[in-house]
């Protein structure tokens, strides 16, 4: 709680002192959007950079084998519908959350792993942020590695990602802070130590070394409203893709890097 | 979850903030001490425990770490020793020490004529700002040493608030 | 069994210093912290790697809890013969993993 008391008065402070400087709220031009990755120190780029060094690349490879391991009463696993991912999954990531027209909702890969698994497999969905889920996502995602993010353009997702766009910029907790105020008016600053970043979700899941391991977005996401000291959405929430959906729009065009790192 | 691993940092850094900000916020609290760290003092020991009688000189080792990290849990790190590696003239072992962990030996490596490059590379935790020293062991029994202080920044929006 | 990633190149020239770089999965529980209900978290590390090459080694390195979780660690050698570098970590709670990679020298 200590440590909480200290977070929280910095960040309270350092917001008293930057709101004045704060621009109108607007949509960062196209020309200045840039990764996280860009505003992290060398050493940590090299890190994300190096296949040999970067530990995410630990989870990619535990998702290759779950990618071809059998599942459920059938033994089918996801290769046994897809094939090689490196061919079915290519870009796929880059497309994601994407509008399931069934559920009448956008899925993001998450959910989208998890459906194949209750419908297809016939066998349990994967616990959110399961060390399997993270695997299989990273492996699939990674095969969009390089590729611009570029949702469907259409009436439907629009929709959902305006609904994000609003949660984005709606002012919420106890610190009464909209996700815009720090990563569309404010990124490039400092905050504590830190760099902000326009948070864009270009290499997730990504692995943290403030976490020590591999996490989702949907967990960033968590993490970002206890910051605020607002109420995090449930794992499960529509709230949470319907802002990954806005995310990845205001990223379209920015490259997939999965498996990141960030600090 | 708390981290007392990192307790120190945490208190720096909240000093630092409440110095500056507590009349803007208003609030203040106690952080629990930890005593498990080393002490200078420990590192020192625990290079002469490694070194014995020889002497230290400076010089022949390089330290490369960055000054600032953005994060402690890992702080990639290289050490390169200057030997021609040939079975008359070769680093037998590089160490590193550091001062404020909650214990000063980071890693012991050996090695030898065979490696044909002194050089080695890991990631390490540092709990705070602070020195770290590498050390190498030659084949003639001598010891050569570099150091350097690295500054450990710790990020606003962590996760241990949870 | 634990992940490792092992990066070797396939071919060398003989006489060729190479680099080697190992990152295996490990959380590297320094025994340092407590969890949310206030009791300590055992300590959980790597204590050993050892490289061999041709059943000869040529490198080891003792972990402390100081070592960052998924340990990386990079080191080089000479490639003196065709043959096959085996890597094994062990630790705390009988950790123990091997992992191989072949080299050929021409």
């Amino acid at each position: 709680m200590s440590a909480l008391s200290g977070t929280l008065g910095g960040l309270v402070a350092t917001l008293a002192v930057l709101a004045p400087l704060a621009a109108f709220a607007a949509d960062i031009p196209t020309a200045e959007r840039r990764s996280g990755s860009e505003f992290m120190g060398r050493e940590t780029r090299a890190m994300q950079d190096d296949d040999a060094a970067n530990p995410g690349m630990l989870a990619v490879l535990d998702g290759e084998a779950l990618w071809n391991r059998g599942e459920g009463p059938a033994g089918k696993s996801c290769a046994s519908c897809h094939g090689d991912a490196q061919h079915s999954m290519n870009g796929v990531a880059a497309r994601y959350p994407a509008f399931d027209a069934a559920l009448g909702r956008p899925l993001d890969l998450e959910q989208r792993v998890n459906l194949c698994r209750t419908d297809r497999q016939q066998t349990a969905p994967l616990p959110f942020e399961s060390t399997e889920l993270l695997a299989l996502t990273a492996y699939v995602a990674h095969q969009a590695k390089g590729q611009p993010i570029a949702l469907a353009d259409d009436r439907q997702t629009r929709r959902f990602a305006d609904a994000g766009r609003e949660i984005f910029e709606r002012r919420q907790g106890q610190l009464n802070l909209s996700c815009g105020q720090c990563h569309d008016d404010n990124w490039g600053r400092k905050l504590g130590g830190a760099a902000i970043p326009q948070a864009h979700p270009t290499g997730y899941p990504l692995y943290r070394l403030e976490w020590q391991s591999l996490g989702s977005l949907r967990r960033r996401l968590r993490n970002c409203l206890v910051g605020m000291r607002a109420e995090p959405y449930p794992n499960d929430a529509p709230e949470i893709v319907d802002l990954e959906l806005y995310l990845a729009w205001r990223a379209r065009d920015l490259s997939i890097e999965t498996p990141a790192v960030r600090p | 979850m708390a981290d007392p691993f990192f307790s120190a940092a945490n208190r720096r850094c909240f000093l630092i903030r409440t110095a500056g900000f507590a009349a803007v916020v208003g609030m203040s609290s106690a952080l629990p001490l930890r005593a498990t760290r080393a002490t200078p003092q420990a590192m020192q020991q625990a290079i002469r425990k490694i070194v014995g009688e020889a002497a230290l000189q400076h010089g022949k080792v390089m330290l490369d770490v960055p000054p600032l990290v953005e994060n402690g849990n890992a702080v990639p790190l290289t050490v390169s020793v200057d030997s021609p590696m040939t079975e008359a003239d070769h680093v037998k072992a590089i160490h590193i020490i550091n001062e404020k962990n909650p214990q000063p030996q980071v890693i012991s490596m050996t090695l030898g004529p065979r490696a044909g490059r002194a050089s080695v590379s890991t990631r390490i935790k540092l709990a705070d700002s602070q020195q770290i020293v590498a050390l190498a062991e030659m084949s003639d029994g001598s010891f050569w040493s570099e150091s350097a202080d690295i500054v450990v920044t710790i990020a606003a929006c962590v996760e241990d608030i949870l | 069994m634990a992940r490792a990633l092992i990066n070797v190149p396939a071919r060398a020239k003989r006489g060729e210093v190479i680099e080697i770089k190992t990152l295996i999965s490990h959380p590297m529980e320094s025994g340092y912290r407590v969890g949310t209900n206030g009791t300590p978290i055992p300590r959980d590390i790597i204590t050993l790697f050892t490289c061999t090459y041709n059943g000869e080694e040529i490198f080891r390195a003792e972990l402390s809890p100081a070592i960052a979780a998924n340990p990386f660690i990079a080191f080089f050698t000479t490639a003196t013969e065709s043959g096959a570098l085996a890597f094994h970590w062990s630790g705390d709670n009988g950790f123990s993993t091997t992992e191989t990679a072949a080299l050929t020298v021409e």
